[in-house]
């Protein structure tokens, strides 16, 4: 008690002006370098962008003087005869990658892995993040050998002898492709997430929840699930940003194709208007205007997940228990 | 319900959780677990519970096995050290998911719920969520969702020790008081020795996942039969000094250096002629006396109501509670009285008790 109202009387005595500035700059000391990097590697590519966006430079004019075209691109984007295909491409590959590997399969095999002997299961999420860690180029060759045209192709190979029809998979059937690519590379990263906040949940809950009569299913549904709500959404949230500007598996497995546009993401069409066109002619200013509204639906989505999941609640103090 | 262990064993590879526990626990009795940490009792009662299957042995409940019975079809309530509680259930939701699980209907689950509640004094916060509550408040809120299914048989694995010495005291007399009053089976764990005395009907003292002895707490107290159990019930701790004993006219006298005893026949004649034997005296027999065996006070504890001193004999020193009225000191002489009656034999090679073996 007497501690108490010793302590209360400390903090109300206001500190000196002094004492004040230093804190301040001891704060601002230690958050300085993660703010230069922010500055330097967002905030200044972000205002580059833009105002790049409004200017036609492009590898044909760029010895010129920049001419100022106001929002002709953005215009020209918006009226882009493919503009709906590529916006409905670019949800379709975010929400059906994110849904059915991202999380979905991360969670579920968090959950497996978590619920066999930890040493097989440590070896199964090992063998998962082996994807993560071999270089794109070799890991999307390795994709395209298996989905080849026949008489190629792994899997022609494997399903022939049981009368499957060779075919040229990737390109029958090229969104299949290009999702589960990417999945199984984005699945590790919810893997290990979940799977590490499974086995944070205090094994006492668990026993606590078998004794009072839930079957395995039950434990998962009302203790594991509510237990990792944290990493549920924090995954949701930064895999739908990190697919959205995602494009180097996509290039290096479709190039948006096959045909016309038929798995070009928002983020490739930005890369190949920009730095990649057939006659040479690669159009900055026009390229900047995709990427900046990528960054303008980026930063849209992350202050309503913000928002819809309150992630200030989620983040809040601990309570100290009083006794 | 009446609970059998036989020949209940668990091993991890090389690694002994328990081995060999025989022991009965009658319908309606408290039974306590005692022992330091890592000595079995939690691996018991985990498998008593079905969380850990057994590698050897069997469990009984009322004479049926039950090794494959899963937790939740045994009838069993749990209340444990870390509360666990569900931290994103309200206390409401706590204390009903076992009737949830059940699908009892939801007027009848509320109606249940409340009453637990109000038993256990915590009716009033049915709303909060653990994180609200104190340490004690759900501590109570874990005990009435381990009542609430009406349970055969309560297991509590130290539920006490996260609580401070206040409280701890009063939820002993409380769970002891339910415990009675609802006559339910219950095993409870514990390394604390005057938990286990002063709640169970009969505890079961473990050590390196054997169990060294099943007694009353009176029994354990007075008739300790290992070195192990006789040092390690009791607060403060019994003594205890190598002595020879031998057989001189009639009378046994133990001995060692600095020191003389005539203890009674029929406790010196169990020790007499086995060369060296432990002699084991608690602090509350020995007293301060104008003759007796002569010594010199080395530490002086004030205790409140008595002093613990350590008075050195010898190269031996032993524990005496003491009158703080005394004004003992430091390096004082003092002479203290056995009250032989009392005094334990123990071989030091088996660490047997002589007496009750």
């Amino acid at each position: 008690m007497a501690e108490a109202v010793m302590g209360r009387e400390v903090a109300r005595r206001p500190p000196s002006r002094w004492v004040q500035l230093k804190a301040t700059l001891g704060a601002w000391g230690f958050m300085s370098p993660a703010a230069v990097l922010v500055l330097v590697f967002f905030f200044l590519p972000v205002i580059i962008l833009f105002v790049i966006s409004l200017t036609d430079l492009s590898s044909s004019n760029f010895s010129d003087p920049l001419t100022f075209v106001a929002l002709d691109n953005y215009l020209r984007l918006f009226r882009d005869r493919f503009f709906p295909k590529i916006l409905g491409n670019t949800l379709f590959y975010v929400a059906l990658t994110l849904s059915c590997f991202n999380v979905g399969m991360a969670l579920v095999l968090a959950l497996l892995t978590t619920h066999i002997s930890r040493r097989v299961g440590f070896f199964f999420r090992l063998i998962w993040l082996l994807p993560r860690i071999t270089p794109s180029v070799i890991y999307i060759l390795m994709w395209r050998r298996i989905a080849h045209q026949p008489p190629f192709g792994l899997i022609n190979q494997l399903l022939g002898p049981f009368g499957v029809e060779p075919q040229y998979w990737l390109f029958e059937h090229p969104w299949l492709f290009v999702i589960m690519v990417n999945g199984f590379v984005g699945a590790s990263f919810g893997l290990i997430l979940f799977s590490s906040a499974i086995e944070a949940i205090p094994k006492d809950l668990i026993t606590a929840a078998k004794v009072d009569g839930a079957s395995t299913w039950q434990i998962i549904r009302d203790i594991t699930l509510p237990q990792i709500r944290w990493p549920l959404l924090f995954v949701t949230t930064y895999q739908t940003l990190s697919l959205l500007t995602s494009f180097e598996y996509i290039l290096l497995l479709t190039e948006g194709g096959p045909g016309l546009y038929t798995t070009e993401v928002w983020a490739l069409t930005a890369y190949k208007r920009a730095l990649k066109t057939y006659f040479g002619h690669n159009q900055w200013g026009y390229g900047a205007a995709w990427g900046f509204v990528l960054v303008i639906i980026g930063i849209a989505m992350s202050i309503i997940y913000l928002r819809v999941f309150r992630f200030g609640e989620l983040v809040q103090e601990p309570k100290i228990d009083v006794l | 319900m009446k609970v059998e262990l036989e020949n209940l064993t668990k091993r991890w590879g090389n690694v002994v959780g328990a081995d060999s526990m025989n022991l009965d626990i009658q319908d309606a009795e408290f039974a306590a677990f005692l022992g330091p940490s890592g000595c079995g009792k939690t691996t018991t009662l985990l498998m008593v519970a079905g969380i850990y299957k057994p590698t050897e042995g069997h469990i009984r409940f009322d004479g049926q096995v039950v090794n494959q019975v899963a937790p939740k079809d045994r009838h069993i309530g749990m209340v444990f050290q870390s509360y666990a509680l569900y931290p994103h259930m309200s206390v409401f939701q706590n204390i009903s998911y076992p009737l949830k699980l059940k699908k009892v209907p939801k007027d009848e689950m509320q109606k249940r719920a409340q009453r637990v509640a109000d038993m256990m004094g915590i009716g009033h916060l049915m709303e909060r969520k653990p994180a609200q509550l104190s340490g004690g408040q759900q501590q109570r809120v874990a005990l009435g969702r381990a009542l609430v299914k009406e349970p055969q048989l309560l297991l509590f694995d130290e539920p006490l020790s996260n609580l401070d010495a206040r409280l701890r005291l009063s939820m002993r007399g409380e769970i002891k008081r339910l415990q009675m009053e609802l006559g339910i089976t219950s095993i409870y764990v514990t390394h604390d020795q005057v938990e286990a005395m002063t709640m169970a009907d009969r505890v079961a003292v473990m050590k390196d996942g054997k169990l060294q002895t099943y007694a009353s707490p009176d029994e354990l107290y007075d008739r300790p039969s290992t070195l192990f159990i006789g040092g390690f019930v009791g607060n403060p701790p019994m003594n205890l000094l190598k002595v020879e004993v031998s057989r001189e006219n009639g009378d046994f006298h133990a001995r060692r250096e600095g020191l003389d005893l005539v203890v009674p026949p029929d406790r010196g004649e169990k020790a007499a002629g086995k060369g060296k034997v432990i002699l084991g005296i608690r602090p509350e027999d020995l007293t301060l006396a104008e003759r007796g065996t002569g010594g010199e006070i080395y530490v002086v504890e004030p205790l409140g109501r008595d002093d613990l001193i350590n008075v050195r004999i010898g190269e031996a020193s032993v524990h005496v509670l003491a009158d703080p009225a005394l004004g003992l000191r430091i390096g004082q002489s003092v002479r203290l009285e056995f009250n032989t009656r009392k005094v334990q034999f123990f071989d030091p090679a088996t660490e047997q008790s002589l007496l009750w073996a």
